[in-house]
């Protein structure tokens, strides 16, 4: 037993340093660094929840190794009681601790999940950018419908100004994921998902498809820049300069499967591309099957 | 002839794959090899694969489930490796196989390991506990175990002829459709499924009715041990969730075989409706695997603790409402699909609320210790170890149960440990608890206590150091499902996770160490009595191995503690004043020969060789109706045999001092 805890004590130095690192490191990961309102709230909620739930968590441990030791059969001293089975007191106390814990994070929960339903629009004085999203295998492409722009695997957004996103998908199913300012949400094709987003400062961050897709999934990623709102209209203007028009042809080049994608600017679209996107899905003169909602 | 199987089916496309393919290929006629040299196919034909004696069945479910136990970790090690060194590179295995490994991993180790490994407890157990001599349909509990293993060699076989699906083990569509994938990769997992599906439905109706028919005298439902309510709350799941995913994968198959359009993303198809009825199926499921993995801890705790179970109708009430509110979570699996806040909140709450029982089964364990006088076998130990590590993973559970975080942590691999910190310590371990309780009970002596601590300190040490890491993964926002990433500060992570998959990998070495010194050793641990741990349940009464009949005369039950109390009354041991004829189940070699028709059923399927679809269905059907109209299925161990095999244990008791006389062994 001595030697055990002489071995651990030893090994006890380096542990911390590890968990030491890793502390620091986690304060930077996307999830608990966020860069918005939304994800801010989503990680504040994480973070309520995981401290509401240590109260019961930390002594469930301390008490089932205290109780391994204390009643390990060669203490003879400890009390036995082999025909104790039945307490009315203490299987009120089970039943109340976990229904208290799970009343407390329920009220949490429905406020929070109608607060931060990724269809209501962020409130605010500026009028939300409307920015559609289109997955394709394996790229995701972003079209500017007020602007009259397209770019692929690069979302530049105002920062300070709601952003509100269409999404489907041109082919399986994919989920859009940007940790750093909201949560995910599927894209799925013949069907439009919504969500909001919002970047306080300039900056960029890593969006991603969460969902997996196929042989080019791992390399599916995207960035956002998030712009002073003085540099996003330079950057339109710079946009509408690029020579690549997204016309049909161009768009049907795009949907084919391609790899790591580069970064690609177009200064015209086609107009109701999204729609006829999801419309191809669904036969356009037939209602839109069972979409969700709005 | 041979529809679309082609000479190009075989596995040369990878070096790595070829191994594969050889090593399975290699495996199988070395065991071949090595029955015939022992000369022991008749035996084995006579005595185990025909046989419909509920604990054989239940030694073959386990031995089953350790193989493909095997199979799986091999690929979740390569997973961990791939991922360990794939920084800005393709690491050592391309997207397409890479993509196959963490689809067999989750489809084996959920149907082909977890499953027949609870299936093989309860088969052994059940019965055992509940004072029976077999299961209510003992044909059809042969016939389920061989289209298990009909589901798990279509598997096995995908790694020889063909390639296995890269849909994950969910298969979601469209990408499991035939446009985003042609190929026989997700026909594949939807035949293996099909066909283990039905084998685990109708395990789940021959559980119910035995448990609710078959009872010893005296044992009303109160009186059942927690391992059995657990049994029965998780058959009646089986009974009604597994037909949700026999409609879904079929649903899948008419799509992809046919032209159907259920969940294509064109022509009036809806794809949300697949991962409605999948997890319909797939949440109960993971009760289906838990619930037991519960009653054995209940078993064990109380066992080696040397006391009563503390709170029984509490933990069966709170195991009953569990059962119940399975079927109320499902759509926890799809937040991020655009349902209504109503909808998700009120999914999310109805998730919340398994909490509740869950946190009282927790307790009840903890206050089982309290008071106790607790004997560190190594089933405690793997008790310990998850009552510690499980409520990690219920937190981490309710965490992603409130959809706002759900949308920042899902598809992470966050929700990879969450869901690893739930199946490994919860299920697994308690898999393996039982394994290591009730080893002595199948097969007459006990294992080796130190390789099994051994083992347990590697799993318990290892799945720490391969799963936090995950959990930090997620934290960063790392999809699961990455042959590759970008991210350098991932990487010490995934390599403290290879790590520790490697630590699992010593622990699965010295359970085998533990199997080898335990059968060399025997002798010297041979279970006389029957009863090695102070049990306090039937399955403790009779000899270990138990005779086919189980019990020479049908004990008669007064106690939640059946057999303690018979101890403790002093007539544990005595002899019967007579003794009964006992009509017994005939062995049948037509399950055998149904598991291997719907094997090559599921083959031709898969390979679009109609002709071999045809012969093969009519062969079942004859198969079928011949059993049906064989009204000679029974036969009858004479009072006289009986006597002979009830003697030949008491004068073994004997041996044990005063075993017979006081009735107690100590």
């Amino acid at each position: 037993m001595k030697q055990a805890v002489d071995k651990l004590l030893r090994v006890a130095p380096a542990v911390g340093v590890a968990l030491f690192a890793t502390a620091c490191d986690l304060r930077h990961s996307a999830v608990l660094d966020p860069k918005g309102p939304i994800a801010l709230a989503e990680r504040d909620l994480l973070r309520d929840a995981f401290y509401v739930m240590m109260l019961v968590i930390v002594p469930v441990i301390v008490l089932t190794l205290l109780f391994a030791w204390r009643y390990r059969a060669s203490n003879t001293r400890a009390v036995y009681t082999p025909k104790w089975a039945e307490s009315a007191k203490l299987d009120a106390i089970t039943w109340l601790i976990p229904a208290l814990i799970v009343i407390a994070v329920g009220v949490l929960l429905w406020r929070s999940t109608h607060k931060l339903d990724p269809y209501r629009e962020i409130a605010s004085s500026t009028p939300p950018l409307e920015v559609q999203v289109v997955a394709q295998d394996w790229k995701w492409l972003f079209i500017y419908p007020e602007q009259g722009i397209a770019t692929v695997n690069q979302l530049a957004i105002p920062n300070g100004r709601p952003i509100s996103l269409r999404i489907t998908s041109d082919t399986v199913m994919n989920s859009f994921y940007v940790p750093q300012l909201a949560g995910q949400i599927y894209a799925m094709a013949g069907m439009q998902t919504r969500l909001q987003l919002l970047a306080d400062q300039p900056g960029k961050f890593v969006g991603r498809n969460s969902m997996y897709s196929g042989g080019g999934f791992s390399e599916q990623h995207f960035e956002v820049v998030s712009l002073s709102p003085a540099d996003f209209d330079a950057w339109v203007a710079k946009t509408k300069q690029a020579p690549g028009k997204l016309d049909a042809a161009a768009y049907t080049a795009l949907a084919a499967k391609s790899r790591s994608n580069p970064i690609a600017y177009y200064s015209a679209i086609e107009p109701k591309m999204f729609d006829s996107i999801i419309a191809k899905y669904t036969h356009a003169h037939s209602a839109p099957i069972a979409a969700p909602r709005r | 002839m041979f529809g679309r199987l082609t000479l190009e089916a075989l596995p040369l496309y990878s070096a790595i794959a070829a191994g594969g393919a050889l090593v399975t290929v290699g495996g199988a006629l070395v065991v071949a090899i090595a029955i015939t040299w022992l000369g022991a196919w008749r035996y084995l034909w006579t005595d185990w694969l025909t046989s419909v004696d509920h604990k054989r069945i239940g030694v073959m479910y386990i031995v089953l489930a350790l193989i493909m136990l095997l199979r799986g970790f091999v690929d979740a090690i390569m997973m961990r490796a791939q991922q360990a060194m794939a920084l800005n590179s393709g690491g050592y295995l391309p997207p397409e196989h890479f993509d196959q490994i963490f689809s067999s991993h989750g489809t084996i180790m959920i149907f082909f390991m977890a499953m027949p490994f609870m299936t093989g407890l309860i088969n052994i157990i059940v019965p055992l506990q509940i004072g029976t001599r077999d299961v209510a349909f003992p044909f059809l509990n042969s016939l389920s175990l061989w289209l298990t293993a009909a589901g798990a060699g279509l598997v096995m076989l995908s790694l020889v002829i063909g390639k296995f699906s890269t849909a994950g083990w969910t298969g979601y569509p469209p990408y499991s459709g035939v446009e985003a994938n042609p190929g026989v990769g997700v026909d594949y997992w939807i035949w293996a499924i099909l066909i283990s599906g039905v084998g685990s439905t109708l395990s789940g109706i021959n559980f119910v009715v035995t448990i609710l028919k078959r009872r010893a005298p005296g044992m009303t439902l109160m009186r059942m041990t927690p391992f059995t309510w657990t049994a029965l709350c998780a058959s009646v799941l089986m009974a009604f969730a597994f037909p949700a995913l026999t409609v879904a994968c079929g649903l899948l198959a008419l799509d992809r075989t046919f032209g159907m359009h259920f969940f294509t993303n064109a022509h009036g198809g809806n794809m949300m409706n697949y991962p409605n009825l999948f997890w319909i199926w797939g949440h109960p499921e993971v009760y289906i695997l838990i619930l037991p993995a519960f009653g054995v801890f209940s078993e064990v705790v109380s066992t080696f603790s040397r006391k009563r179970l503390f709170g029984y109708e509490s933990l069966v009430y709170a195991t009953a409402s569990i059962a119940v509110l399975s079927f109320t979570v499902w759509l926890h699996h799809f937040f991020t699909m655009g349902s209504s806040a109503n909808v998700n909140a009120f999914f999310g709450i109805t998730t919340m609320i398994i909490a509740v029982p869950t946190g009282v089964k927790v307790f009840n364990w903890l206050l089982t210790m309290y008071r106790g006088r607790i004997d560190f076998h190594p089933s405690m130990m793997w008790s310990i170890g998850f009552m510690i590590t499980f409520v990690i993973g219920g937190m981490t559970g309710v965490l992603l149960a409130i959809p706002p975080a759900d949308f920042l942590m899902h598809n992470t691999t966050f929700l990879v440990a969450h869901f690893h910190n739930m199946i490994i310590p919860g299920v697994l371990f308690g898999y393996l608890a039982g394994y290591m309780y009730w080893f002595p009970k199948a097969f007459g002596f006990e294992l080796n206590r130190g390789w099994g601590l051994a083992s347990f300190w590697c799993w318990l040490i290892g799945f720490y150091l391969a799963f936090m890491p995950l959990y930090i993964l997620g934290f960063k926002g790392m999809p699961r499902r990455m042959e590759q990433y970008n991210d350098p500060s991932w990487q010490p992570y995934l390599m403290v996770a290879a790590f520790g998959a490697f630590v699992v990998l010593l622990g699965i070495g010295a359970m085998v160490m533990q199997l080898y010194v335990s059968i060399r050793d025997r002798r010297k641990t041979a279970d006389i009595t029957g009863d090695p741990f102070e049990g306090r349940t039937l399955e403790w009464a009779t000899s270990s191995p138990s005779p086919a009949y189980n019990f020479a005369v049908l004990p008669e039950v007064r106690d939640r503690e059946p057999f303690l109390e018979m101890k403790e009354r002093g007539v544990a041991y005595r002899r019967p004043a007579a003794y009964e004829n006992i009509h017994m189940p005939k062995n049948s070699m037509v399950g055998v020969a149904m598991g291997a028709f719907a094997f090559a059923l599921g083959f031709a399927m898969i390979w679009h060789i109609w002709w071999l679809v045809a012969a093969c269905g009519l062969a079942m059907w004859i198969a079928m109706i011949a059993r049906s109209s064989d009204d000679d299925s029974e036969f009858i161990v004479t009072a006289a045999e009986v006597k002979q095999t009830e003697d030949a244990r008491y004068r073994a008791l004997a041996t044990k001092t005063g075993a017979t006389r006081t009735g107690s062994r100590k």
